[in-house]
C-alpha cells in the first residue's frame, strides 16, 4: 500500500520515481498547488476507498501521515 | 392595495424543499399567502419545513427526483400550479481526472436530468397553469469556475441553457422561466467537508459585500418571480452574489 501511494504521489506531482520520501513534507514539493491537493484527496479516495474531508486533511503534514492516516482508515 | 409581492391564491412547489434554500424559499412563499408544496427525499425534514410554514393548505410529498418512477408518482398527486421552483441538487468536488461515470451520472440526473423531466412532465399532465413562473435555481458556479467542480460547473450551465430553451417554448402560454444563480449560500452543504473552513474564510474574501449568502436572500429573489410583478421577465439568468462575480 506504501509503494502504491508513493507511486501515485510522483505521479500527480510529476516526481521522478524514488523520489518520495515517508518524512518528506508534501506540501515542499515544487509543483504543490491547489489542484495537487484536490488531486491527491481524490486520489486517496479513488485507490484507497478513504475519504479525508478536507478539515482533516490539513492536520497531515508529512508523507508517512498520508500512509498512516489511510491506513487507519482502511482498517 | 395589495402587497407587489402578494402571493395570495397561488400554489408552488418546491424541490429541494426539506433544508437550506429549498426550506428558506418554501418559508417566504407561504408567508406571501402561497399555498406551498414541498418535496424531497427526508420524511422528517420536510415534516420540519412544513411546521416553519405559517397556517395554510400547505402539503409536502417524499419523492426521490432520480427514480422516474416517483417522479411520475409525485406529478400525479399535485394540483395544478402557479409555481415551480427547482431546487434540488448536491454538490461534489472532484478533479476531473478523478471522475467517475456514476458520480457524473448522478450528478447530472440530480442537477438537470430531472428538473427536465419533473417539467415535462408536469407540461404533459396539464399541471401548470398560463402565467404560471418557473424558476430554476442555478448557481455562479456555472460561469466562474474554481478547480474541481466541473461536474457541478457543466450541469448547471446546461440548466441555464434549458431555462432559456423552456422560456422561449412557454412563452405563448404567458408562463415565464428564469434562473436564480447564487453564489456561495451558508447551508449544510457548505460544512460537508469538501472544502475546510480555513479556505472558506479565505475565499470569503472574494465576496465584496463581505459574506456568503443566507439561504432568506434567494428566498426573496424567489417571491418576486413567484409574484405578478415579475409577469415581463423570461429567460432571465439572475446573477444573486454579494458582489462575487464582479472580480
Amino acid at each position: 500500500m506504501e509503494k502504491e501511494l508513493f507511486e501515485q504521489l510522483e505521479d500527480i506531482l510529476e516526481l521522478d520515481p524514488g523520489t518520495v520520501k515517508s518524512s518528506d513534507v508534501f506540501r515542499d514539493y515544487e509543483d504543490w498547488d491547489s489542484m495537487a491537493n484536490l488531486s491527491v484527496i481524490a486520489m486517496l479516495d479513488d485507490s484507497f476507498g478513504v475519504n479525508i474531508a478536507s478539515q482533516d486533511f490539513k492536520s497531515l503534514i508529512t508523507v508517512g501521515d498520508l500512509v498512516r492516516e489511510v491506513k487507519k482508515r482502511m482498517a | 392595495m395589495d402587497s407587489l409581492f402578494s402571493l395570495q391564491g397561488k400554489t408552488i412547489v418546491v424541490t429541494g424543499a426539506s433544508s437550506g434554500i429549498g426550506r428558506a424559499i418554501s418559508v417566504y412563499c407561504a408567508q406571501q399567502g402561497a399555498t406551498v408544496i414541498l418535496t424531497a427525499r427526508n420524511k422528517e425534514r420536510l415534516e420540519e419545513t412544513l411546521q416553519l410554514l405559517p397556517k395554510g393548505n400547505h402539503n409536502y410529498f417524499s419523492a426521490d427526483l432520480t427514480s422516474e418512477e416517483e417522479l411520475k408518482n409525485l406529478v400525479e398527486k399535485l394540483p395544478v400550479l402557479d409555481g415551480v421552483i427547482l431546487n434540488a441538487g448536491m454538490v461534489k468536488t472532484v478533479p476531473v481526472q478523478y471522475i467517475k461515470k456514476d458520480d457524473l451520472d448522478y450528478m447530472f440526473n440530480l442537477t438537470l436530468h430531472s428538473s427536465i423531466l419533473l417539467i415535462q412532465q408536469l407540461l404533459k399532465g396539464k399541471k401548470i397553469k398560463s402565467e404560471a413562473s418557473i424558476c430554476f435555481i442555478s448557481s455562479v458556479a456555472s460561469q466562474k469556475i474554481t478547480i474541481g467542480n466541473s461536474i457541478y460547473s457543466a450541469a448547471k450551465g446546461a440548466l441555464n441553457s434549458f431555462t432559456k430553451s423552456l422560456a422561449l417554448e412557454l412563452a405563448p402560454k404567458q408562463i415565464r422561466v428564469n434562473a436564480i444563480l447564487p453564489g456561495m449560500v451558508e447551508t449544510s452543504i457548505l460544512h460537508d467537508g469538501a472544502v475546510s473552513e480555513e479556505q472558506l474564510q479565505i475565499h470569503l474574501k472574494n465576496y465584496p459585500l463581505g459574506r456568503f449568502g443566507k439561504p432568506e436572500d434567494i428566498a426573496g429573489l424567489t417571491v418576486y418571480l413567484m409574484a405578478d410583478v415579475s409577469k415581463w421577465m423570461t429567460g432571465s439568468l439572475l446573477t444573486l452574489d454579494g458582489g462575487y462575480t464582479l472580480k
